[in-house]
Order: structure tokens, then C-alpha cells, then sequence
């Protein structure tokens, strides 16, 4: 089937949506990476199991619509709860039932899906003990934004009808059928879209360059290759609604002049590819990509490059270097990508939540895109919310949002109530921001002034058990082991970095070491040959201004607040709760405890070798630790 | 010697990449996904046929991680150390496995060839750390005591 | 075309392709480890990093110029950060600059460390130490004294098209190799030695034979023979403050007596001899049906490259034997004559060359006659500069000494071997009827003469077009080898030499020579034409008595080789 006009495209999308309103009832199950290790996809074939047969719930195949083989029980992306998986939602009730287990399937069938009545005990219970029957209802989901992630969650990730249902593919009809190129670069460039990927580089303003380009032959290129540990938007949305990108790089390969184009997509997530693949071969089906496109002649094709293990690969050179097979290593610029990117022609090089937010731009117009987020942001941001967090999972809110509504009001808090110690934004290259910078607006201007990126959206949370020494060496042993190895400032300087933070971790640091490590963190900062490169030592230096008295502390009193380093750590065995087991004793590879039968027993620090295995083996609590 | 059968198996990957520079690497993902590793004679094999120098092949080979010379386990467990996993202690996890499988820093793979314990950076599952993969699937939510059950699990499977 | 302000002075560019060059050519020789004009550019080293007005750092060597650019080379704060880079360098670097080769004047990094004042290396070496490459007869690798600068990764296949070596592994684990790290010789190295012009350190010397001239000359039951190549007269003078690309023969023959050679001979002379004889071998291919297009076999890297790399062509190469092996195996023929060898001494023939796969061509099994080898030892001109250090000649007092007979003159066309273009153009004055000027210059026209990596032109000969092609650089010859391969281009001679410019830039020449030491030593040679009265090899006398003489029933076994 081939859609080739706007009329049909819209006579397609009321039929889909007519079969859907045809169901009575209609189940989604998260199937985003999160929920499929929960066991999600066993959730499901149970769930079509178990529906088969029943009139209500359609699960046999649908003549003309070939990919909704379930359309009544069907797998979607990540619904944003992802600590709470698996995760359903039942339609048109507009359920949101968490944790759902195999055993709770059969009671979903029977009083949700039969008689329209919610299971209560699957419902999300908010803190204080409210229950949650509906998504918007949860906190975490109701306070968000969502243009990037709108259909992830609620649409089959897996079915083009479903995306076509929502209204997608009318912005490339109306881009290709309405508007000339230069008219599309013009309203992406009044959007003010800025680059997601980490710099913000405006995304209209580096299309209109590769449109100027004299050179004729030009890629699109989508960096899928999100390698900063703790962020996992791009992946989600490429497995959630993988269509809305996809629509996004044919706009913009429509403004450009692009024939081909490319998505590189880190090794790491399979589910993607997967959904990626389908999604392609479902809009060469629809003529929605490929070979004459909506009927205009304009063709595009796009194929995907897995990547092979190498965090640099985000970086736009390093990653057309490595699609086109080559070591994946940074290269001097000028010239720049946009003048000679992949095989040396012009290219745009987007990111993934760039591209997915082109098509709401087409269809809603610039204007209205201005009115989300600040003034020299504009629009929503992604964001993964990790670490010391109550609720973990996915955000979408505008930019400007207030880190305080992110962690509190959305996040619902630190976890069992510890104290915020402060947040890793932007991932290894990133910065921490703390307790002063709860109150900031967050948009990418903002996150610069903090000695932070805002990066391609982790947001790591810590709290007071967090040693930021140890976070800072945790980064600098990521970027060392991700340095390409080119530039002798990121290479030598991260090398030389990472063990001056292992010496003071280990508690054998000194106060010169402080100096050299600032030295070796401003001189790569400037003198790197990359973005990473230059980013890498910011950890160390954010985490060496705002936090440098727990630094001191690691080398003058050789003490780790956060009881987190283990050389700094001295166990004690509390006398009042000893029994005089002597089990700990004779667990002790170091020889380290000394003591009588009955009585309490004492660790001599000189020998002890911190291993804790003491501590693990007491069955009366007696050995505490001391930082 | 590699067996025929390897190389009649790289000529058929190689025909679907197509004989060009840029196909060196989905071409190597392919027969690193077939045989757990990457052979180096076939590394050569391919470099040849796709016209590629063998120092260069090399020098692209070892700069991901993914590939290796090393021939890997059945069972290749990924224990993930990104941000959000490391700081809800994911290397207790894999201290836990390395120990009770007889690992060490510089051996990744059980003499049995059954298991390999390696780090990844960051798995995409943060809302659920900490994580590992056997060979591909995810498992949420580790501990220390969770992932020696799963080895278990998985021997037993072996039987 | 425009004005930039560098420190405070405007300085004019015009078609400078980066600020770095602009930079230089104001005067300041702003620090570089890893950029080559002549490669392509690779920003690793980020010592060339520059601030502009707005306080934003930048390496120059990648930035274009821009009018009105305002830059800072030497602010306080690239002061600190490049020192901060060479030390971290050095800490990676193995640092037994006492004993190493380079040390001095060839060594980047060294003289880097010394111009920033660098006096404590506060960081550990801990990289793992690696055993030394020693396989090759050309070059030594010595990974620990690597700093992955890439300049001979880039050398290697972008100069040569080779690529023999390649980057490993990544981060601090990186490290420059050859596939699966194996040994330099067995790869399709080719034994240039560029890698070795490139490197600014000692990880890629030349692989020594000082000792053993030193050994032969201690020897009084050794006749100890010496042959210098052309390109060496006009490098040498550059570590003694000769003016650029002068030649000076004459001083280098006198240190070679002072040192107790016993007779000292011009490669230029078997120049002369490979012209006769390869002329005769082009001639007899084109005019009796043999293979064309006749490839030169002066060059033994190429000669490498083609039986590595086009084997299909082997047959295309001349027969002839380079202008060393020709002289080496008709000096150890002379005294072979116990007429020229009263005493019975052993002969050794060591041959000055600005070349390290001379090295290996003298290993080379075609290289031997009667079971005797031709070329006993070949040192490089890096190498004669430190003999006559060793022996603490000094240099300007050195007064110029003539070769010995019978082997010590040679051709003008003999002499220009050493330059790209040279060869050819000495077989087209052998084809000439006469020796007049206007022929001379008109062939000197003809398109032969030039630095261009491809030259193609077409001579009139007996009625015939001869269609030629002199190259230079390996890179180029895989191109044009492709080509005629493919059927896309057809000629009668090939000429190749593998070192870009020709052998006055061969790997064994001293490090380090910019652009106009380049053109000099191109010059010298000319100017060493220019000087000789005789311009055709076919009017040497003394060649014309070799063929009356040694050569009459000699000729092939001596000049020839019986195969690749």
C-alpha cells in the first residue's frame, strides 16, 4: 500500500482510528527496555493469550492494516515509570496499573477488560498514600511535557497505523506538499529548536549552512550513539516512537536536499534497531520513505549503523568517521560538518530528540513552539532521571523547569529521604550542580554558567552517600577509558587526572595534588582537540570547587564522609552488642581481630584491610564503620 | 587454521555489506554476533576482499569494544557501571560474580568457556539499576546474592 | 589575501592554508609535534594552539586565516599548557636520551623540552616497556619512545600508500603498530624509511651499520671501498652550516680518506652505466615487442612495492641493476684482477646512500655475484654525518679531495639521479644525437624536471611518440599503476622513485629539512649539471673504457640481475 496524497493519508488515519474506537478495550503494555527486563514481553503474551477469542479485545490479524496483528493488546514504548515495571495501561479506562506480575493478568482480564473495573491494587500509591487510577494522576507523569515523548507510551511502537492514528506523517505532508525547502529551514530556524545532543547548537541555523553548501550531494545524519552512562531518552525514544524521528530526518533531509541518510545507533541498544528497522520497512510500505515520497519525487533513504563500543562515536566527526569504517577518532575542525561531514560532503547531524521534535515544529509552526521553555531555549527537554531518586524513569518538561519540580515534585524526592547532595547533569562531560542551583532555570545558556553541559540529558541524583571525590574519579576512569587516544591533553591529562584521584581516594593524597589535578583539568579543558575531550575534566572541576573541602578531607584527615572510599574506611566493633562469637575473627583474612571467647572482640586499624567481611558476617549488627 | 566453513560464512556476510571500506565494520559486528569473537584470520580475510589494508583493519578492530581476538563464553554477562548503576553499587555485583567463577582482572572467561564477566558502560536501563545483560537480556535490579543465583540458573541450563 | 594581527603586529597572508603557516612565516617557530605540510593535517598534538581577542584557544594548524584575525601566540596561559603537554609527554616517554640516536638535534620533542624550560617531570612513567622492532635491516621501531603523534601512520599511507603501520587499541593503551602487532619486516613495508624522516623522536631510527665500517677500516687485510651517491653531497652540508643543498663532494671524499677508505668512487659513475644499459633495454623492448611499459629498477623500494603489490608487473621491470648494486659488483670485479689487488686484501664496498632500503636492497638474494655480496655495507648520509663527528673532523677545515679512478666521474645525467625525473632525463640526453645546449635545455623542458607527483609527457623518438611517466611517491605510483592496469593509461617507461622529490628526500637524509631546503638540494644537483662538462653518459671516458675493458663479456653478469 502507498499513500501518495494528504487525502489519503487522512483517510487512512480515520480508519485507523475507527478500528481502535471499534475495540472496547484496549491494553498496553510498556515494552521499553526497562519494563522488557522486568519481564514485560511475558506480560504480554500472556496478556494475548488470555484475550484471544474475546470480542472486545481484537487480536487476529487486520486485512489492510497488516502490522496491527494486536491491535487491542499491543507493546508500546517506555511509559516513564521505569523502577515501577512492568507497566500496562488499559484503554479507554485510561488505567495505569504498575509492577504487574503474570498472576496479576488473569484478574486485569476478568474485571478491567470484561467489566470495565480497575484493579486498585495495581494502581501507583503516591507517598502519602493516594492511589493513582490514572497516568496524569501520577506526579511523576501528570507534571510533565511531553511534544518529544507524546505518543511513547501510548501508541504501538511497533505499528506505522497507530503513529499515522496520531496524527503522524501530516507534518512531512504538509512540509513536502505545502511548503518549499527554504520554508521548512525557515520555520525550524524561528522555532528556535536548539541541538538536544549536548552544545545547543541551533539546529535551523546548521540546516540553512548545509543548504548553502555548493555542493550537492548531502547526508542527514541522526546520532543515536547516547553513551553518557545514565541517560537513556534518545534510546527511548527510538524505541518508543521510533515513526516521529524518522519523520523528522526525512524533513529535514526534504529541507536540505538530502537523498540519504544515516542513523547510528549505540551497540548497546538492540530493542531500537529492532523497532528502527520495522519502522523504516513500514514507511518504505507507505511510501513514506524511500523512492517518491508522497508522491513528489523527492526520495530518501536512510539506513542504520550499529556502533561498536566507543563513547567518543557521539562526537560528529568521530561518528561519520566510524560509518565510514574507520577508527572512530575526532578530526581537527574547521572544516566543520556541516562543509564536509560524512564522505567529505555537507551534513546535517542531528541527534535523536533534535529530529523527534521537528514534527510537532512543521505542524504546530514555530510560534507556538517559542511559547514552551525560555526564551533562548525554546521547547521541552528530555531528561533521564537516575540515582538517589524515589521515582526513576524518563522526563519530559520545558526548559527553564526548575531543578527543585524535576527532583521534588516530579521526582518525588531523594530516596528513603536522604539528604540531596547535589546532581550530575550532562554525564561524564558534565558538571554537578548542587543545593544552590535547586532554585536555577535549567536551559542550555543556564547549565553553562554552572561549569556544567546540559548535555544529552542524564541527571544523576546523589545524595549524602555519595562521595564526590569517588564520583569525580568514577567519570574521570569513563572518559579515561573512552579517551580516543589522539589529542595528548585528553589522552596523557585524563590518564593523569584519574590517578591523582585514585591516590586521593585511596587515602594517599596530598595538597599539591589538589593544584596539579586543577592544572591538568584547565589546560585539557582549552587545549583539547574535541568536545568531549574539553568537557572531560569538568567533573573534576565542578566537583573541586563546590565540594573541595570533602577533597581536603580525603587527604588531610584521611576521612570519606560519605563512608564510600574504602581505604578511608575504619570498622569498629560496637562492645555493647557483642557477643564474643568470634566470627568475625575468624573471617578476617588480615588477622585484624583480636579478642576472647564472650567477650567483645576489637579490630586493630593497622592490619585491618577493609574488606568488610566482618561486617557481613556478624549476626548481631556489633561492627559499624567510621569514615 | 580456521575451518572452511568460517570463511564460506564471511563471504556470505560480506555479500550482504557490499565490497567497500565502509562495510569493514557492520561486516565484523556480523561474524563477531556468529562466532562470540572475531577471528584474525578472518580479520585479514575480510580486509582482502574488501580491499581494505590489514593495519588498518587492525587499528579500526581494536578500537571498539565490542570486537575481540579472544575467543568468548557461552554465557557473555555484561554488568553495567554507568552512573545510575554504579551508584546504587553495581561492582560489588561483579566482584561477586569474578569471584565465585575464579576471574581476575585479566582473565575475563571461565576455562570451561561458559561464562564471560565484562563491564559496559551504560545499558540504557538506569530507571532499574543496578543491571546486567546475559547476552542480551536485561536483568534488573542486582545484588550481589541475586547474581550468583543467576549463575546457577544458568548452569543449570547448560545440563 | 588579507591582514592578521599576530602579538600585537599585522602581518600579511596571501595563499597560506592555515594560520600556522602565517604564523611562521612572521617569524615565530611556534611549536609543533604532529604537523607536516606535506601530510595531512591531524590536531593531536595541540601545541600550535593559539588565542584569539576573545580569550577562545584554537590550534592554528587547523584554522584558516581569516582578515582581521587577532591572535595571541604566547599568552601566559599556552605557556603553561604547553609546557603542561610536553611534560605530560615526557612522562610517557621512555627518557634514555643519553643513548639515544636522536638525541640532539633531531629529536622534536627534546628540543621542545628545552625550549620551555622544562626541568621536572612530575607524572610516572608507567606504560608498559615493549620490546624493540630490530627486523628490519632499514629502520628500528622503539614503541617506548612513541608519542602517537601519527606522523608516521600518515607518512606511510598517505605519502606511500602503503600503510603498513596503523594505530592500535585506544586511550592510553593506544599505540602505533603494524596488524596483530607484527614485526615490521613482515609487512609490505618497503623499507623508505619515511617514517623515519617523520618521526619526532626516536621511536623510527635507522638501523645502524657505523660499527661495522669502523671494523672493516681497522682491518689492514681489508680493502675498504666507498661510493657516494649523488643525493648525499648536497644534505650533509646542512648539519654544518653549508648553505642549503650546496654540494660538498669534495670535503665528504676527503673525510672519507682521512677515515682510511681506500679508494673513493661516485655512484654517479654507474649512473652512467645504468643509462647505457637500461637505454639499450628500453630500445631493445620497444623495438623487438618486449614488455612496456619499462619500469625504472633504480629504486629499491619501489622495486619492493611492485613485487609486493603488482606482481603482474614484474616482468616490466628493467633488469638493470640500481646505480649501487652496477657499482658495487664492478669495483669487487676490479679487484678481483690480482693486476688491481697485489696484496690479496679482501674488498668491502660500503656505499654512502640517502636511502635506508638500500639497506635492504644490498640484502636482496640478486644482489650478490659470484656468490660474492656486491654491497657490503650501505650507510645512510644521517649515518656519515655522525662518522665524521665520531671522528671530530672539523668540518669547514675539511679542503675538497677528488674520487679516485677508475670509477670516479661522472655524467651531469648521472648526477640529476638523485632528484625526480632525473633518471629519465639523463636516458632522453643518452637518445639525443648530440650533447648541444639547445638539446640539452629542450629535453630539460620537456616536461622531465618539476616536484609534481605525476609528470606525464611524450618525447619524438625514431618516428615513434615515447609515452613516459615520472613519478614520485609511492602513493602516486599505486595510482598510476591502477591505471595502467586497468588499461586506462599506457606508456613506454616508468620512472619511480619512492621518496617524494626523489632520493635528495630519501629516508636516510637528514631529518627535518623544510620547504626551501627541499628546492636547495633539488638546485644542488642541478647546479652539479650545470657544472659538469660532460652531460651524456654515453661521453664519460671512463665509462667508455669500462665497456672497452671489464665490460665487454661482463656486462649483463655485472649490470643485470637475473630476476625479482
Amino acid at each position: 500500500m502507498s499513500i501518495t496524497c494528504k487525502e489519503e493519508l487522512k483517510v487512512h488515519q480515520d480508519k485507523v482510528n475507527q478500528t481502535i474506537q471499534a475495540y472496547g478495550c484496549r491494553i498496553l503494555v510498556c515494552c521499553g527496555t526497562g519494563c522488557i527486563a522486568s519481564g514485560a514481553q511475558k506480560i504480554y503474551d500472556e496478556m494475548v493469550k488470555l484475550c484471544s477469542g474475546m470480542d472486545n479485545v481484537k487480536v487476529e490479524m487486520q486485512k489492510d492494516l497488516p502490522h496491527l496483528g494486536e491491535l487491542g493488546v499491543v507493546k508500546t514504548g517506555c511509559q516513564g515509570l521505569c523502577e515501577l515495571g512492568p507497566l500496562m495501561r488499559v484503554e479507554p479506562y485510561d488505567y495505569q496499573y504498575v509492577k504487574v506480575q503474570l498472576s496479576d493478568c488473569k484478574e486485569i482480564v476478568d474485571s478491567t477488560v470484561k467489566e470495565g473495573k480497575p484493579v486498585e491494587r495495581l494502581f501507583y500509591k503516591t507517598k502519602e498514600g493516594e492511589l493513582c487510577s490514572h497516568p496524569d494522576d501520577i506526579p511523576f507523569i501528570g507534571k510533565q511535557t511531553r511534544i518529544v515523548l507524546e505518543n511513547c507510551g501510548k501508541i504501538d511502537a511497533e505499528s506505522i497505523d497507530e503513529y499515522i492514528g496520531v496524527g503522524g506523517y501530516s507534518a512531512l505532508a504538509k512540509a513536502l506538499l505545502d511548503m518549499t525547502p527554504e520554508e521548512v529551514i525557515d520555520e525550524v530556524d524561528k522555532s528556535g529548536l536548539r541541538g538536544r545532543g549536548g552544545a545547543g547548537f541551533p539546529a535551523g541555523k546548521k540546516w540553512k549552512q548545509v543548504a548553502r553548501q555548493p555542493e550537492k550531494l548531502r547526508y542527514v545524519v541522526c546520532n543515536g550513539d547516547e553513551g553518557d552512562p545514565g541517560a537513556f531518552m534518545d534510546g527511548s525514544v527510538m524505541e518508543g516512537d521510533p515513526y516521529k524521528m524518522i519523520e523528522g530526518m526525512t524533513i529535514a533531509a526534504y529541507a536540505v536536499g538530502a537523498q540519504e541518510g544515516y542513523i547510528y545507533v549505540r551497540a548497546e541498544y538492540p530493542l531500537s534497531v529492532k523497532r528502527l528497522k520495522m519502522a523504516m520497512a513500514q514507511a518504505e510500505e507507505y511510501g513514506l520513505l524511500g523512492d517518491n515520497i508522497l508522491n513528489t519525487g523527492f526520495n530518501f533513504h536512510l539506513h542504520i549503523n550499529r556502533g561498536a563500543g566507543a563513547f567518543v562515536c557521539g562526537e560528529g566527526s568521530a561518528l561519520t568517521a566510524s560509518i565510514e569504517g574507520n577508527r572512530g577518532m575526532p578530526r581537527v575542525k574547521p572544516p566543520r560538518t556541516v562543509e564536509k561531514g560524512l564522505w567529505e560532503k555537507p551534513t546535517v547531524l542531528n541527534n535523536v530528540e533534535t529530529y523527534a521534535n521537528v514534527p510537532k515544529i512543521i505542524l504546530s509552526g514555530a510560534e507556538w513552539f517559542r511559547t514552551i521553555g525560555t526564551e533562548g531555549s525554546p521547547g521541552t527537554k528530555t531528561f533521564s532521571l537516575t540515582g538517589a531518586i524515589e521515582n526513576t524513569g524518563l522526563v519530559e518538561v520545558p526548559m527553564g523547569t526548575k531543578l527543585r519540580e524535576i527532583i521534588y515534585d516530579i521526582g518525588g524526592g531523594l530516596k528513603s529521604g536522604a539528604a540531596f547532595k547535589g546532581v550530575q547533569i550532562g554525564g561524564p562531560s558534565g558538571g554537578c550542580l548542587v543545593e544552590e542551583h535547586l532554585d536555577a532555570v535549567l536551559d542550555f545558556d543556564s547549565v553553562k554558567k554552572f561549569d556544567a553541559i546540559m548535555g544529552s540529558g542524564g541527571l544523576v541524583v546523589m545524595d549524602e552517600n555519595t562521595c564526590m571525590v569517588e564520583v569525580a574519579r568514577f567519570f574521570m576512569s569513563f572518559t579515561q577509558r573512552e579517551s580516543c587516544g589522539k589529542c595528548v591533553p585528553c589522552r596523557e591529562g585524563t590518564k593523569r587526572m584519574l590517578e591523582i584521584l585514585e591516590k586521593i581516594v585511596a587515602g594517599k593524597g596530598e595538597m599539591e595534588d589538589l593544584d596539579r589535578l586543577e592544572e591538568l583539568a584547565t589546560m585539557v579543558k582549552s587545549m583539547a582537540l574535541c568536545g568531549l575531550g574539553k568537557s572531560a575534566p569538568l567533573p573534576v572541576i565542578s566537583t573541586l570547587k563546590r565540594f573541595r573541602d570533602e577533597y581536603e578531607e580525603h587527604i588531610v584527615q584521611k576521612k570519606c564522609r560519605a563512608k564510600v572510599c574504602t581505604a578511608l574506611r575504619q570498622f569498629h566493633i560496637n562492645a555493647e552488642f557483642c557477643k564474643g562469637c568470634g566470627k568475625c575473627a575468624k573471617n578476617c583474612p588480615a588477622g585484624a581481630i583480636f579478642g576472647k571467647a564472650k567477650h567483645p572482640y576489637v579490630i586493630n586499624n593497622d592490619l585491618c584491610i577493609k574488606c568488610g567481611a566482618c561486617k557481613d558476617n556478624c549476626n548481631f549488627d556489633a561492627i559499624y564503620v567510621e569514615a | 587454521m580456521l575451518d572452511q566453513s568460517y570463511y564460506n560464512k564471511a563471504d556470505e556476510i560480506i555479500e550482504g555489506y557490499g565490497r567497500k571500506a565502509a562495510s569493514l565494520i557492520p561486516i565484523m559486528q556480523d561474524i563477531q554476533a556468529e562466532y562470540r569473537y572475531l577471528p584474525g584470520e578472518l580479520l585479514t580475510y575480510v580486509a582482502k576482499q574488501i580491499g581494505v589494508k590489514e593495519a588498518k583493519a587492525f587499528s579500526v578492530a581494536t578500537f571498539y569494544e565490542n570486537f575481540s581476538f579472544e575467543p568468548k563464553g557461552k554465557f557473555i554477562i555484561k554488568v553495567c557501571d554507568g552512573t545510575a548503576c554504579h551508584v546504587r553499587k553495581s561492582m560489588p555485583v561483579k566482584e561477586a560474580l569474578m569471584k565465585e567463577l575464579g576471574l581476575t582482572h585479566k582473565q575475563h572467561t571461565t576455562d570451561d568457556m561458559m561464562f564471560t564477566v565484562e563491564t559496559v558502560s551504560c545499558l540504557g536501563a538506569c530507571g532499574l539499576a543496578p543491571t546486567l545483560t546475559v547476552n542480551d537480556e536485561v536483568h534488573p535490579k542486582m545484588t550481589p546474592e541475586k547474581a550468583i543465583d543467576l549463575l546457577s540458573e544458568l548452569r543449570g541450563e547448560k545440563v | 589575501m588579507g591582514y592578521m594581527t599576530i602579538d600585537g603586529r599585522k602581518v600579511e597572508f596571501t595563499d597560506e592554508k592555515n594560520v600556522l603557516s602565517v604564523i611562521r612565516k612572521a617569524g615565530i617557530n611556534i611549536p609543533t609535534l604532529c604537523y607536516h605540510s606535506e601530510l595531512s593535517t591531524f590536531g593531536a598534538c595541540r601545541l600550535c594552539t593559539v588565542e584569539d581577542n576573545r580569550g577562545k584557544t584554537f590550534a592554528s594548524c587547523s584554522e584558516e586565516p581569516r582578515d582581521g584575525m587577532v591572535i595571541y601566540t604566547n599568552t601566559g596561559k599556552l605557556k603553561k599548557y604547553r609546557k603542561m603537554i610536553v611534560e605530560l609527554l615526557l612522562a610517557a616517554h621512555c627518557r634514555d636520551c643519553t643513548t639515544c640516536v636522536e638525541s640532539g638535534v633531531t629529536c622534536v620533542l627534546q628540543s621542545l623540552a628545552l625550549r620551555m624550560g622544562i626541568q621536572e617531570v612530575r607524572f610516572e612513567n608507567t606504560r608498559e616497556i615493549r620490546p624493540l622492532d630490530m627486523t628490519s635491516p632499514s629502520i628500528v621501531r622503539d614503541p617506548n619512545k612513541c608519542i602517537l603523534c601519527g606522523n608516521c601512520v600518515r607518512a606511510c599511507e598517505e605519502l606511500q600508500g602503503i600503510g603498513a603501520l596503523g594505530f592500535a587499541y585506544r586511550g592510553t593503551e593506544a599505540m602505533v603498530m603494524p596488524e596483530f602487532d607484527k614485526k615490521i619486516n613482515e609487512t609490505l613495508c618497503v623499507n623508505c624509511g619515511q617514517c623515519r624522516v617523520f618521526c619526532p623522536t626516536g621511536a623510527i631510527s635507522i638501523r645502524t651499520n657505523i660499527d661495522e665500517v669502523w671494523d672493516a677500516l681497522a682491518d689492514p687485510n681489508v680493502r675498504v671501498v666507498a661510493q657516494i651517491a649523488p643525493a648525499v653531497r648536497v644534505a650533509v652540508g646542512d648539519n654544518y652550516g653549508v648553505p642549503k643543498g650546496r654540494s660538498v663532494m669534495g670535503k665528504i671524499v676527503n673525510a672519507l680518506h682521512r677515515m682510511g677508505f681506500d679508494e673513493v668512487y661516485d655512484t654517479t659513475f654507474s649512473a652512467d652505466l645504468t643509462i647505457m644499459e637500461e637505454t639499450a633495454e628500453f630500445l631493445d623492448r620497444v623495438q623487438n615487442g618486449g614488455k612496456l611499459p619499462l619500469l625504472t629498477s633504480c629504486c629499491p623500494a619501489w622495486v619492493k612495492f611492485v613485487t609486493d603489490q603488482f606482481q603482474d608487473f614484474v616482468p616490466n621491470i628493467s633488469t638493470c641493476r640500481s646505480p649501487q648494486g652496477m657499482l658495487s659488483a664492478v669495483i669487487k670485479e676490479h679487484f678481483r684482477d690480482p693486476a688491481n689487488n697485489p696484496d690479496g686484501r679482501k674488498t668491502v664496498v660500503v656505499s654512502f646512500m640517502p636511502c635506508t632500503a638500500k639497506k635492504m636492497e644490498a640484502e636482496r638474494p640478486n644482489s650478490y655475484t659470484k656468490g660474492e655480496k656486491d654491497t657490503d655495507i650501505v650507510i645512510t648520509t644521517t649515518e656519515l654525518i655522525r662518522m665524521i663527528d665520531n671522528n671530530g673532523y672539523d668540518f669547514g677545515m675539511l679542503e675538497p679531495e677528488a674520487c679516485d679512478t677508475p670509477f670516479g666521474l661522472g655524467s651531469g645525467g648521472g648526477v640529476i639521479f638523485g632528484v625526480t625525473g632525473g633518471v629519465t632525463e639523463a636516458v632522453l640526453r643518452r637518445l639525443s644525437p648530440d650533447h648541444t645546449k639547445a638539446s640539452m635545455e629542450s629535453i630539460a623542458e620537456s616536461g622531465v624536471r618539476g616536484m609534481d607527483g605525476i609528470k606525464e609527457f611524450s618525447v619524438p623518438y625514431n618516428g615513434i611518440d615515447v609515452k613516459i611517466c615520472v613519478v614520485n611517491g609511492l602513493a602516486n605510483a599505486r595510482a598510476v599503476m591502477d591505471k595502467v592496469r586497468a588499461g586506462e593509461a599506457e606508456y613506454h617507461l616508468i620512472e619511480v622513485m619512492a621518496c617524494r622529490r626523489g632520493c635528495i628526500m630519501g629516508g636516510g637524509q637528514p631529518a627535518g629539512a623544510g620547504d626551501r631546503t627541499k628546492a636547495a638540494r633539488a638546485q644542488g644537483l642541478y647546479n652539479a649539471d650545470n657544472t659538469t662538462i660532460i652531460k651524456k653518459s654515453d661521453e664519460n671516458p671512463l665509462v667508455i673504457d669500462l665497456y672497452n675493458g671489464m665490460l665487454k663479456d661482463k656486462a649483463h653478469e655485472l649490470l643485470h640481475v637475473e630476476g625479482y
